[in-house]
């Protein structure tokens, strides 16, 4: 039996598609996942994203901590009420998840990790909270409700209305702010401005609603993945895993090498940029008729890879795709599409800005 | 989901057939099927003139999430093919039993139609897969 969110019996009542998504029972559209992406893009949508991990930790040594953990730097973040992506790495460099790390105040911090790694990520924080005498409380009460899109703030504030609206519209990207018992972040996985709230259960029914009469659309995670991919972010056991460093998934600029903080991995990171690093995570775009799909072979000049993460992306009306190939100069580049090589363009994601493919695309 | 149409019969892989006055059979999916796959966003089609065999692909439906072989229902030579499909493959999310038709068939074996699936079988193989 899968999990259920609270938002369960709404996406139902709903008429939602339901599947179970690493072990949960959700929403992946409610009709038509396209008419979701573009609901997105073009005016607002939101997403049911309970099934993430939320993982508070407490304690003066959360600092230390996080900047032993986590590959990029949260002596970034300058005060409390910002926010910081990052991955967390084993000692090969390997990707154990991805997340985002939240500066609280005082000396506490919030993660939200994903639900697919929830017991590697609990027992990775847990093993090395003991020296840094930090308290690691997963908070799995809390309901999580992403709101993505142009019109996505100014949806968010009507229904917010008083305090909070008026903190939350004053947010800049990827802050945050605690009002009452509401955690809201201008932040998210679609590529448009929006928020991402985290509040009790019990409270997460009536924002939804709320949501929904202000005429924000329901999106499922079909949408969520394919608004992720135009928008070039990676999605982690599927771009990026163990077997993978950050340095071959596009995810160079998360990583905080300057100074001499001692994170795990960052010996293995720093032997394989001194090697080379071997293979490059790239944006492939497919112009004729066809479907990019995860596993598919890619064809370089310089030897074989493999797409990531594929799919026709509703915006720019082609196949877009996230592919890891050999480093070094490409060359022409071709995909094996059931049995047809097709020749793609190799392009630098992200494939969508502002609700529109960026020129090029 | 809509009422499926008594004059079909089914693949338990969720094709359709229609066998009309001329002894044509006109091919599509079933409604449930595109259900499943979601949002049509592209249609491979067969050539006139192409031999179909029953049992095997005759075309390929691809959704936003999946690629998916239409099996033939039963053998013989293309003589139609759903051309509007190219440009509107979500024809097939809104009409599955008549605009989103996918080809047509002149049958070398209509007795083949015999070893499909009447509209009650076909329902309820669907029921048993949606417990």
């Amino acid at each position: 039996m899968s999990k259920a969110t609270p938002l369960n019996d709404a996406h139902r009542r709903l008429g939602a598609r339901m599947v179970d998504f690493g072990g949960w029972d959700m929403p992946i559209n409610y009709g038509s996942q396209i008419d979701e992406h573009h609901a997105v893009r073009r005016d607002c949508g939101m997403f049911d994203v309970s099934h993430m991990t939320v993982v508070d930790l407490e304690g003066a040594g959360c600092r230390d901590f996080l900047r032993r953990l986590m590959a990029n730097d949260v002596g970034r973040l300058k005060g409390p009420g910002r926010a910081l992506y990052t991955c967390m790495l084993d000692p090969s460099g390997g990707v154990i998840d991805d997340l985002i790390v939240y500066r609280r105040a005082g000396s506490d911090y919030r993660l939200v990790v994903n639900a697919a790694t929830r017991e590697a990520d609990l027992e990775w924080l847990h093993r090395h909270a003991g020296e840094f005498a930090v308290a690691v409380r997963e908070r799995p009460e809390l309901a999580m409700v992403a709101v993505q899109g142009p019109n996505a703030r100014a949806r968010v504030a009507a229904v917010l209305g008083g305090e909070a609206a008026t903190a939350a519209d004053a947010l800049a990207r990827f802050a945050f702010v605690e009002s009452d018992d509401l955690f809201i972040a201008r932040t998210g996985y679609t590529g448009e401005d929006g928020y991402e709230v985290v509040l009790p259960a019990a409270r997460a029914e009536g924002f939804w609603q709320g949501l929904l009469d202000a005429g924000v659309a329901p999106c499922g995670l079909g949408a969520r993945d394919t608004l992720r991919l135009e928008a070039g972010m990676n999605l982690y056991g599927q771009d990026m895993d163990r077997t993978t460093t950050p340095l071959e998934s596009g995810l160079a600029w998360t990583v905080a090498m300057t100074g001499e903080r001692d994170f795990i991995g960052r010996a293995a990171l720093a032997a394989q940029l001194a090697a080379g690093v071997p293979r490059q995570l790239v944006g492939l775009v497919l112009d004729e008729r066809g479907v990019l799909r995860h596993g598919q072979r890619v064809l370089t000049g310089q030897g074989e890879g493999e797409v990531t993460s594929g799919s026709f992306s509703p915006t720019t009306g082609k196949s877009i795709a996230l592919a890891r190939i050999p480093a070094g100069e490409p060359g022409q580049v071709r995909v094996d599409v059931r049995g047809r090589e097709l020749a793609v363009r190799v392009v630098q994601p992200p494939f969508v800005r502002d609700g529109a493919a960026r020129p090029g695309i | 989901m809509s009422e499926i149409p008594g004059d079909l019969k089914f693949l338990k892989s969720h094709e359709w057939a229609r066998l009309d006055d001329e002894g044509l059979v006109t091919i599509g999916i079933s409604d449930h099927a595109q259900g499943l796959l979601g949002d049509l966003v592209y249609v491979e089609l067969p050539r006139v003139g192409d031999t179909v065999d029953a049992g095997n692909g005759c075309a390929v439906v691809e959704s936003v999430k999946a690629a998916s072989d239409v099996y033939s229902p039963v053998s013989g030579e293309v003589v139609a093919v759903n051309a509007a499909l190219a440009d509107k493959p979500e024809t097939i999310n809104e009409d599955a039993y008549g605009e989103g038709w996918i080809l047509v068939v002149r049958p070398s074996d209509p007795a083949e139609l015999e070893d499909l699936l009447d509209p009650d079988a076909y329902a309820e193989l669907i029921d048993g897969e949606d417990d």
